[in-house]
Formats: structure tokens, sequence, C-alpha cells
């Protein structure tokens, strides 16, 4: 058994900074060793397989094989929940994806994120309010003080969920999101218990609170959800369920990393976080150069071929898993100028840091509008913040990339 | 660098102070002028225009401005840069001296040119009988004024309107009907809608998407004559299968005709089907000799494309007509050797009764259509059209994310049918099926691709063996 390629990747020891090992494969777009997946690292290969038909996002297509590091502790087979739309293909996944996205988006739902923008400002002004009152401006983790509460709280009242049960999210959606981290030492049987037992929580708390909504509907997304009636029909039970484990989870884990990634780039880059503070609105290309510099998604670990796909000169079996990693295209010099520098005056910016094609992410207009609002307030406010470690402690996950704590100091905090 | 500019400095001379005239002024000439501006043209730019207004994007018009959810002149085109151009808009180009490098203009002005970009477009074709089109109630839809006045039209909540020719446009503007409430009729010549630019098996499905929307849609009929009330305004529509239909507005779709008659005897090689040019744009005379300083770019030309066994391919679509004037000025301001070839994949997109509707390739040249992926039952679908073994065009009904892969697939001359299997593959993508397009001599009402590559009628010169 011959791994040393994906060991690489999921070695925390490039963690702080895997691009170096992202340009080593770029090398060889595709690379293969021995009975591993095929590790796709170039922008265009990658790009190109996002939008190929003959790519699957449903793992019922994988060619089981026993080595597979992911073949046997897929993390939804076997429990209680059926797989969510990013794992299913068309025509199921584009009708629940069609289905969730009437009260999220246009051409239904045209205002809901933009709607929310009063209530996201409110409180990212509160919870920097907090760390004011705390008068503690001499350590802050900018992680558990302000990037991890932020996005869950708003996911959570996104979805309808009582604030009073929002902890209890926390310990749920950080096990399944570490179960979604290719480990090659954990033990599997361990892991596997580990993260259906968070499922089938999270699975039962959301019943019930679906099976309430159904009788008393308020305008969140839950109740939506539970009660839709469009052109596709009602969801069943089970598809509400995952659906809405599936929008918790992702709302959870990457939104997170995207403010940490973002204020830790910045605080390398003191001149640009000093243009965000007088002109709010550069926020805007700041996010985008993020998402392409420093992806909370580093790669998608998920698509298996239907049939023969050759690319760049290597042909994919049928059945064969693919890794596409994103953020290696986002730093391919073949497709970006000058791609490792940190530019947020970049015109050409077509990245792959919220995928592409059908599976693209789905909640990136929240994530956008969330990460550009916390980024320039924190901007705004903070008096001479500066970075106390660099690197920060990276969270183990090699998939959904983010520094576990950000510890920060600043002089003040303006009003 | 090779070529003469570069020695005797010509190219130098043009760039920095030359006259370049754009006769157009829509999409087309206004992207032409900005990429000129960008390469560094700083000489004397003039912008010709028959209409009175600055540059504006038509697909609204069929789409929003039709609903009243736009406003007609608020369809301005986004500039990209500041092109510091001489405007004469409002007044028509009315002939061409290729000899003194001349532009006439319908005002009596001349305007002389080192370089002539020809981005004249395509107008709406009228109803064939002048009096019966001049009827109150008559409309075309091509310009912002027509796209006001038939907006306003339908406002008034007319009882029923008649839609001459389900096209694109056609299909547009009765879908944009039925949003709005009204009773529509659609009379179209062949047996389908669309069937002209997608063939019949994509046509079944448009027909119903205007049957299950409530379209009174007659196939395979035409219109024979319409009829006014003493006061001029028109109030019925006579039918070839004898039937009448009573309408308040009339909306004649029947495609386009390209602005070209200007040009009748400048000895330019230009026709009712465009003006034939090369892949590098430079228009070509009636003796198929090649100009120098003469381009075309948009909806008016017409050129031969690699990628189809290059035929000679008109398009009405709007990315052709971006793409095709960035190569225009490029090769305008360029030596022979940095020239570059338009090879633009042809790709168009509608909007109609909800669905979403794309297309990549030259779908008339199929033969063959494959249903790849989901199925047309649901209107939710992907399909291949074939032409001798190879993949040519894909269409793609709200289901428009896979494009891109189908695209890649007619690049690089894939076969069809197509040898792999597909994620949403349903049993009816099994076999092939005919793509059943119409006889391609009888005209369909408004196809977004014309081939007119070779038609041996078309031969206009006569061969005089030499004394």
């Amino acid at each position: 058994m011959s791994q040393a390629l994906l060991r690489e990747i999921i070695d925390y020891a490039n963690r702080a900074n895997p691009y170096p090992l992202y340009e080593e494969l770029r090398k060889t777009p595709v690379s293969h060793d021995g009975d591993g997946p095929y590790v796709v690292s170039t922008y265009y290969e990658i790009h190109s397989l996002l939008h190929d038909p003959r790519i699957s996002s449903d793992a019922k297509n994988l060619k089981a094989t026993g080595d597979d590091l992911l073949g046997d502790q897929s993390d939804e087979e076997g429990t209680t929940l059926p797989p969510s739309f990013l794992k299913l293909d068309p025509p199921d996944h584009d009708r629940l994806r069609r289905m969730t996205n009437r009260p999220f988006g246009p051409p239904h739902a045209p205002h809901r994120v933009h709607d929310m923008r009063e209530e996201l400002g409110g409180l990212v002004s509160g919870l920097i309010d907090g760390i004011r009152e705390t008068g503690q401006l001499d350590r802050i983790d900018l992680v558990d003080q302000f990037a991890y509460p932020f996005p869950v709280t708003v996911i959570c009242r996104l979805l309808g969920i009582p604030r009073e049960d929002e902890p209890r999210f926390h310990v749920w959606a950080e096990t399944l999101a570490a179960s979604l981290d290719p480990d090659p030492d954990a033990d599997p049987t361990q892991r596997g218990q580990g993260s259906m037992d968070a499922r089938m929580e999270l699975g039962m708390y959301l019943a019930g609170l679906i099976e309430e909504r159904r009788k008393n509907p308020g305008d969140d997304m839950l109740s939506q959800l539970a009660t839709a009636d469009g052109p596709d029909g009602a969801m069943t039970t089970m598809e509400a369920l995952s659906t809405s484990a599936l929008l918790l989870i992702a709302g959870h884990e990457t939104t997170v990393n995207l403010i940490t990634n973002g204020m830790l780039t910045l605080l390398r880059f003191p001149e640009v976080l000093e243009r965000l503070r007088h002109d709010p609105d550069l926020a805007v290309p700041i996010v985008e150069e993020l998402l392409r510099y420093e992806p909370p998604v580093q790669l998608l670990p998920q698509r298996t071929t239907l049939s023969d796909v050759e690319v760049a000169g290597v042909t994919i079996p049928k059945g064969a898993s693919v890794w596409l990693m994103l953020a290696s295209g986002n730093r391919d010099p073949k497709r970006f100028e000058d791609p490792d520098r940190f530019d947020p005056d970049r015109k050409d910016i077509q990245h792959l840091g919220l995928g592409s094609g059908i599976h693209s992410c789905f909640g990136a207009p929240l994530a956008r509008q969330e990460a550009q609002l916390a980024l320039s307030e924190l901007a705004r406010r903070l008096e001479n913040p500066r970075l106390l470690e660099d690197p920060p402690q990276y969270r183990q996950n090699s998939v959904l990339r983010g520094p576990r704590h950000l510890q920060i100091a600043c002089d003040g905090i303006r009003p | 660098m090779t070529g003469a500019g570069t020695h005797d400095g010509s190219l130098e001379r043009l760039k920095s102070e030359g006259r370049i005239v754009v006769v157009g002024a829509s999409l087309a000439g206004l992207r032409a002028a900005e990429t000129m501006r960008d390469k560094g043209f700083t000489g004397s730019l003039t912008m010709i225009g028959d209409e009175p207004y600055e540059p504006y994007d038509r697909p609204p018009l069929s789409k929003q401005v039709l609903l009243g959810n736009a406003v007609a002149d608020h369809t301005a085109l986004p500039r990209r840069r500041a092109i510091d151009a001489d405007w004469r808009l409002g007044v028509p180009a009315t002939g061409l001296d290729m000899a003194a490098r001349r532009v006439r203009l319908g005002n009596g002005d001349e305007v002389e040119y080192d370089r002539l970009l020809i981005a004249t477009g395509v107008r709406a074709r009228p109803w064939p009988n002048p009096e019966e089109g001049a009827l109150k109630g008559v409309f075309v839809l091509r310009t912002r004024d027509d796209g006001e006045g038939l907006q306003r039209a339908l406002a008034a909540g007319p009882r029923r309107v008649l839609v001459i020719g389900a096209g694109f446009t056609g299909s547009e503007i009765a879908s944009a009907c039925r949003e709005r409430g009204l009773d529509v009729t659609v009379a179209e010549r062949g047996d389908a809608p669309l069937v002209g630019a997608l063939g019949g098996v994509i046509g079944a499905v448009a027909a119903e998407m205007h049957r299950e929307n409530g379209v009174d849609l007659r196939t395979g009929v035409m219109v024979t004559s319409l009829e006014g009330d003493p006061s001029g305004r028109v109030r019925a529509a006579h039918l070839s299968d004898g039937s009448t239909v009573e309408a308040e507005v009339v909306v004649v779709s029947l495609g386009a005709q390209r602005n070209t008659e200007w040009l009748a005897g400048s000895g330019l090689g230009a026709g009712p089907r465009g003006i034939a040019c090369d892949a590098g744009c430079r228009a070509f005379d009636v003796r198929g000799i090649v100009t120098d300083d003469i381009y075309v770019a948009g909806d008016v030309a017409r050129s031969p494309h690699a990628l189809f066994g290059y035929q000679f391919l008109s398009l009405e679509h709007w990315g052709n007509a971006v793409a095709q004037a960035d190569t225009a000025a490029h090769n305008m301001l360029s030596n022979s050797a940095d020239r570059r070839p338009h090879l633009w994949v042809p790709a168009f997109w509608s909007s109609q009764f909800g669905v979403n509707i794309k297309s990549v390739g030259v779908p008339p040249m199929g033969t063959e259509i494959l249903i790849t992926q989901g199925s047309l039952a649901e209107r939710r679908f992907a399909a291949v059209y074939g032409y001798q073994g190879r993949l040519i065009a894909a269409v793609t009904f709200d289901n428009c994310r896979w494009l891109p892969f189908y695209e890649q697939q007619i690049e690089s001359t894939a076969p069809f049918p197509p040898p792999f299997s597909t994620v949403d593959r349903r049993a009816e993508g099994a076999k092939p099926l005919p793509a059943d397009f119409p006889d391609p001599s009888v005209p369909t009402h408004g196809p977004t691709i014309t081939l007119s590559g070779y038609s041996p009628a078309d031969r206009k010169m006569t061969f005089t063996p030499g004394r």
C-alpha cells in the first residue's frame, strides 16, 4: 500500500503552510499514488472536472477498494440520515438544492440574505463590544470570541434554532466536520462511531424541531423546508433532516475559517488592513482575493468517475476516487499572475474558493456578506491590532482548513 | 515583429494619428471602439449610428422591458472605458466610396477614414405588406423604441395579442404576454417553435411549454393578411388554414434582415446575408478579394469558422458581437503577423416561460440529437447534436451549468454519440434521434445562426475565360 501522497496532504506538519506542497503537486497535474485517489492540482483541470458530467458526487459510484481511506468511514452510510444534496447527483441533487434555494435566494427569495444585513451588523457590533467589555485587549482569541460565534449564531437564526440550543450544535458540528477529514492514523471504528452518534443526536433534535415547525411554521428556513410545497412537491422528513443538517454544518465550519484566515492575512499585510479601515467597500475585493489566496475549503475529496476520463494526458479509470485540490488550483501560475501574492486589487479573480458547477457553494452569498461585514468592522474598530502567534495553531482538518485559535492584541477598541 | 508597418512606421502613424470610423453604434461598435482605445489608438474615432441613442442593450427588450420590470431607456450598455469619440447619432450611413475611403451620411456629410469598421447589425424583418404593417397595433421588436411601444401596448391590456413567428424573440414575447396575464396566439409556419434554431425534437418541448402556459399555439400555418378597422387599427389576422384570429396587438417576429443596403454598388461583398469577411474580420470585396482597411463585426458579418468546416456563419448572438468586435479592433491595429482569427464558439441564451435555455455550437448543422442528461418531459435536460460522427452543438433547458463541458467537447471535436456515461442519464438518452431540422432551403423564422458557406444558387459572378 503506497499512499505517501495522501499522507503528505493530510500531514499536520503542512497545515500552517500547505502551499509549497501544492506547488510540488502542480508539477504533475494529475497525481496518482498506488491505489490512492487521483489528485488533481491545476486550475484548468480542476475547473473542467467541476463541470464534467462524467464526475459523480455520489459515493455509491466508487469502486469499493478496501484500502480507500474514505471508503469505510463514509460518514453518512449506515446512519439514520440519507446523504445530503452535497453527496448526490442530479436529478435528486438538483431537486433538493432547488427546493432548499426557494426560501434562501433568487428568484423566489431575493431579499433573504440582503435583509439580514442589519441583523448581521448588530451581531458583529455586539461581539466586538463584548471583547471590549472583557477589558483584556492584550490577548484576544479571535476564533473563540468572534469568528466562531458570529456565523454560528447566523446559521442558527437563519434556520430558526432556539438560541438556548445553540451551544449543543457546537459539539455536533465539530464532530461531524472533523469526520470529513481523511486521517489515516485515526481508528476508523472509533471515529465512525463518534460521527454516527453525533449525526444521530443531531438528527433526532432536528426531527423534533421540524415536527414542531410543521404545526407552527415561522418564517425561518426550517419552517419553510418543513412545509415547502412548490412545483417539486414537499421534502420528505428525512430529506428535510439531512438538508438542514448540511446547512448547519456547512454554515458552522467554513465562514469561521474564512473570517479567521482573513484576519490572519490582513494582520500579515497591515497596509491592506489600514486601507480597509478607511474604505469598508474594499472588503468586497478583499474577500474575493481571500477566497483565492486562503480558501476555507482546501480540497474536494468526494468525487468519482462514471467513465474513463482523460485529464492532462492521464486516464482516470471508471470508478476511481478523485480529489480536486481547489486551494492548489487557486495558486496555479498558469491561471493567475503572481499567484502567491495577496493582492486585493487583482482584477482577474475567477477563483475556485467556492467551487464551481452544480455543487458550487450554496451559502456563498451569505458567507460573502458575513466575511465582508466582519472584516471591515474589525478593521475599523480594533486599534493597532497585531498577531501574538504566527503561524497560529491550526485545526487538524486538511479539508476545512483554518486556525483553531488566533491570538491577537490591540491597543483599544473604537466605538 | 514582422510586416511592412514596422519598417515604414505606417502602423505607428495609424495608431497615433489615424482616422478610424465605426459605422454602427451598438454593442459591437462600442466594444470595438473600447478595445481600440485600450490598445493605444489615440487618433480620431467617429461613431456613426442611425438611432438617436447611445449604445444600448437589446436582450432586456424582449424580457424585462416587456414585463414592465425595466424601462427601455434604462438599458444603456455599461461603458468599460471612455472612448473619446465623435458621435454622429441619429444619422444613417448611406454610402461607401472604397477608393476615396469615405463614408457618406444621410445628412450629406462625408467622413474620411484610414480604417473602417462596419457593425451595422440587423433590423427586424417587417411585415411584407407595408399597408398592413402600418396599421396601429402592429409591432416589430428590435429597437429601444420598439420595446417601449410594445410595452405600452401590452400594459394597456389588449384583449388578445397575436405573435407571428415562434423563434426566440417571438417565444419570449409570448412568454411575457402570458406572464402579464394576456391572451396570446402564436402563429408559426414551421411545425414547432424554435424549430429552425434547435430542430424538431426540442421544438416539440417548446411547443409543450407554450401550450402548458396557456398560449394558443398554431403551427404549420402562415398569416396571410392583417385586417384593420376603419380607424386604421389592426383588428384581425387571416391564416392560411382559413381561420381568423381577432387581436388588438400583432407582433411581427419573422427574424431579421441585415443592414447592408447602404453598401449597394460600393464594391464591397455585401448582400442580404451580410458582409463576407475572412476569419480575421477583414471584409471581402465583390470579387472575393480581401480588403485591408475595412473590417466587419457583429450580426452583419458572416465569416468562415475553422471549427465548423469553414462554414460561413452569420450569428445573431450577443457574445459573438462582443468577441468579434474585440478581434476586429485588435486586427485593425496590428501587423499581418500579429492578427488573430475570430474563433468564438457560437453560444446564446433565452429565457421563456420560466425556463432558461442555452446553447453552444451550431445546432442546425446537426443531423442527430441525443439527450445526455435529464429528461425532455421534465423540461430539464442537456442534449448534444451530432454531425458526421462528431459532436457539433449542445443545448440545455434549466441545466446550463454543464454547458462548459459540452463546449469543451465541441472544441476538441469529440465523437458523436458520446462514448461515456454521465450523471442523470435516463433511458431516453440511450439512443440518438434524428434532430429533425426543417429543410434548410425553406427559410425559418429567426434562426440565430445562418449557414451560408456554399449555395450553387447564390453564384453571382459569371466566369468568362480569358481571350
